[in-house]
């Protein structure tokens, strides 16, 4: 039993991996827009659908494939920012909010006319040979999400609060009018982060791939997956965030194991909607007091 | 140095500024006294592009820079320091002067170089050089607005923009900020263009001062003319018309 209950939570700590990359993505728009972007869940197809394009039709190697799918999902999402977002700047949220669903729904219908209804899988990056953890069984792929999803929260760290940049980034959402005075362009921080949080879907999308197929339709579950992290972790683009994924993938993965996995989707909804109901503001946070 | 002619500008339909000129010569303070809603901060943010005049035109150092984007009057060398000091709460005193800089570090100015300035600003509020790493947020209202003040001079302006510095300040901090500005002034040779409701206070340290009334200039003279005007200290100094007439 213990062996079990061990599994669940190492492949709930995989799946949470991805949910907190999407999730990062989210608040880092949140943090730069005020809008919650629920295109979000289509990059996360589009870097898994165009590696696998590009690997079996153009029989690119695999690093290649990857490489290409996303920064084309990157260059989707500067071109969503520069089509809708920024010709609407004044618009309001909500509005903002309803046209990110509309990309959502038309980047979904173009991926099913170039790509098809079917089912693809990607190659494990190396190999298929399970290693067995304390009596639970890993795929040197899990190993592979842990790492890349380690090493992107990493940079992330080190780019919002050591670069230059990154902190402007950050000072743009927290006092975009001062930002503005200190002659920092908030419009180019607004696409800024529209490429990163791409960029991060894209990766979450191609490095979970290899182990939960990818087709036109999987960004909307996996997107609303993200989004419920981002929610747990209070809009954070940091560790919060992080963590929100993970106790959100763990939960999914013992409620699917120990119940029953037809549950496995309400209990990510039924978490997020007791969030939203009981702290808003997340589940770290802090009721926010201000000081004048 | 810095020159405005007939501007407009508008909140929406609000007519904000009406045909409002004024200007600035180098290493002159000024002094931009008037009632609420007068028009003094819309002044300072028509000149960041904040609000942008609808009409007229804006000349620094003889060029126009009407139309030109707030990072790009930053870059100028126009910096203002906003009402309400708006520090970046959740950064570091250190970070906040290092974004005072971000023009500077986009422009691959030697880090070294920005760096001295950092030192600088901590020399002429050691108060904050004890704070360096502590939030912005945490500080009191006096060493915020020290800090709103050391952020604007990171980005080396030519012309500093003050808006209401002293606002719910103690009179000693009061007095220390306004030191501070004649001190650079009189070191680095930086003009500002100070908008107070302390009108008292502004004027002794200005050369030149303004009176706008509901977005129009009423009145343009020297400094310590404008303190001696009897229509100014009953409207803005706060004196008595008795006190004014039995002296």
């Amino acid at each position: 039993m213990s062996h079990q209950i061990l599994q669940y939570i190492l492949s709930g700590l995989s799946t949470g991996a991805i949910y907190s990359l999407i999730g990062i993505g989210f608040a880092i728009i949140y943090n730069s827009t005020g809008i919650i972007n629920f295109a979000q869940g289509e990059f996360v197809m589009l870097g898994g659908i165009m590696t696998w394009f590009f690997l079996s039709v153009f029989q690119l190697p695999l690093i290649a494939a990857m490489v290409l799918a996303i920064a084309l999902s990157t260059a989707v999402g500067v071109l969503f920012e520069r089509l809708t977002i920024r010709p609407l700047r004044n618009a309001s949220p909500l509005i903002l909010v309803i046209i990110t669903i509309g990309a959502s729904i038309l980047i979904r219908g173009m991926a099913m006319l170039i790509w098809g209804k079917d089912t693809h899988s990607l190659p494990m990056f190396t190999g298929s040979e399970p290693l067995t953890v304390a009596g639970a069984t890993l795929l040197p792929q899990h190993l592979w999400i842990f790492g890349i999803t380690l090493f992107i929260i990493a940079v992330n760290r080190f780019y919002f609060h050591h670069s230059i940049s990154g902190k402007a980034m950050r000072a743009c959402s927290h006092n975009r009018r001062a930002a503005g005075l200190v002659g920092i362009d908030v419009k180019r921080m607004v696409l800024f982060s529209f490429a990163i949080s791409s960029a991060l879907g894209s990766v979450a999308g191609i490095i979970t791939a290899p182990l939960t197929m990818t087709s036109y339709d999987v960004g909307i579950m996996l997107g609303l997956k993200g989004f419920c992290a981002a929610i747990i972790g209070g809009m954070s683009s940091g560790i919060a965030t992080v963590v929100g994924g993970l106790l959100l993938g763990v939960l999914e993965s013992l409620g699917a194991g120990m119940v029953s996995s037809g549950y496995k989707d309400a209990i990510a909804f039924i978490i997020l909607l007791l969030i939203l109901v009981i702290r808003p503001q997340g589940l770290f946070k802090k009721a926010e007091t201000e000081r004048v | 140095m810095l020159r405005i002619k007939n501007i407009n500008t508008y909140y929406g339909q609000v007519h904000a500024l009406k045909n409002v000129s004024l200007h600035l010569n180098a290493g002159e303070i000024v002094s931009l006294i008037g009632a609420n809603g007068a028009g003094k901060t819309t002044i300072l943010n028509s000149l960041s592009a904040i609000t942008p005049p609808r009409d007229g035109e804006i000349l620094f150092e003889g060029k126009a820079i009407t139309g030109l984007a707030p990072d790009r009057i930053v870059e100028m060398g126009i910096s203002q320091v906003p009402e309400g000091r708006q520090v970046f709460k959740d950064f570091s005193v250190a970070d906040n002067l290092e974004l005072g800089a971000y023009l500077r570090f986009r422009s691959r100015e030697k880090r070294s170089i920005i760096k001295q300035d950092m030192e600088d600003v901590f020399i002429l509020f050691p108060q904050l050089s004890e704070r360096r790493k502590q939030m912005a947020g945490t500080l009191s209202g006096g060493e915020q607005q020290m800090l709103a003040i050391g952020r604007a001079l990171m980005a080396k302006p030519k012309v500093l923009l003050l808006d209401e510095p002293s606002m719910g300040l103690a009179p000693l901090v009061v007095q220390e900020i306004f030191r501070v500005i004649t001190r650079l002034r009189e070191e680095k040779g930086t003009s500002v263009l100070l908008v107070e409701q302390n009108a008292k206070a502004a004027l002794k340290i200005a050369d030149r001062g303004y009176v706008l009334e509901t977005g129009k200039v009423l009145l343009e003279e020297k400094a310590s003319d404008l303190l001696e005007n009897r229509e100014v200290q009953r409207a803005y100094l706060g004196k008595e018309k008795k006190e004014i007439w039995e002296r």
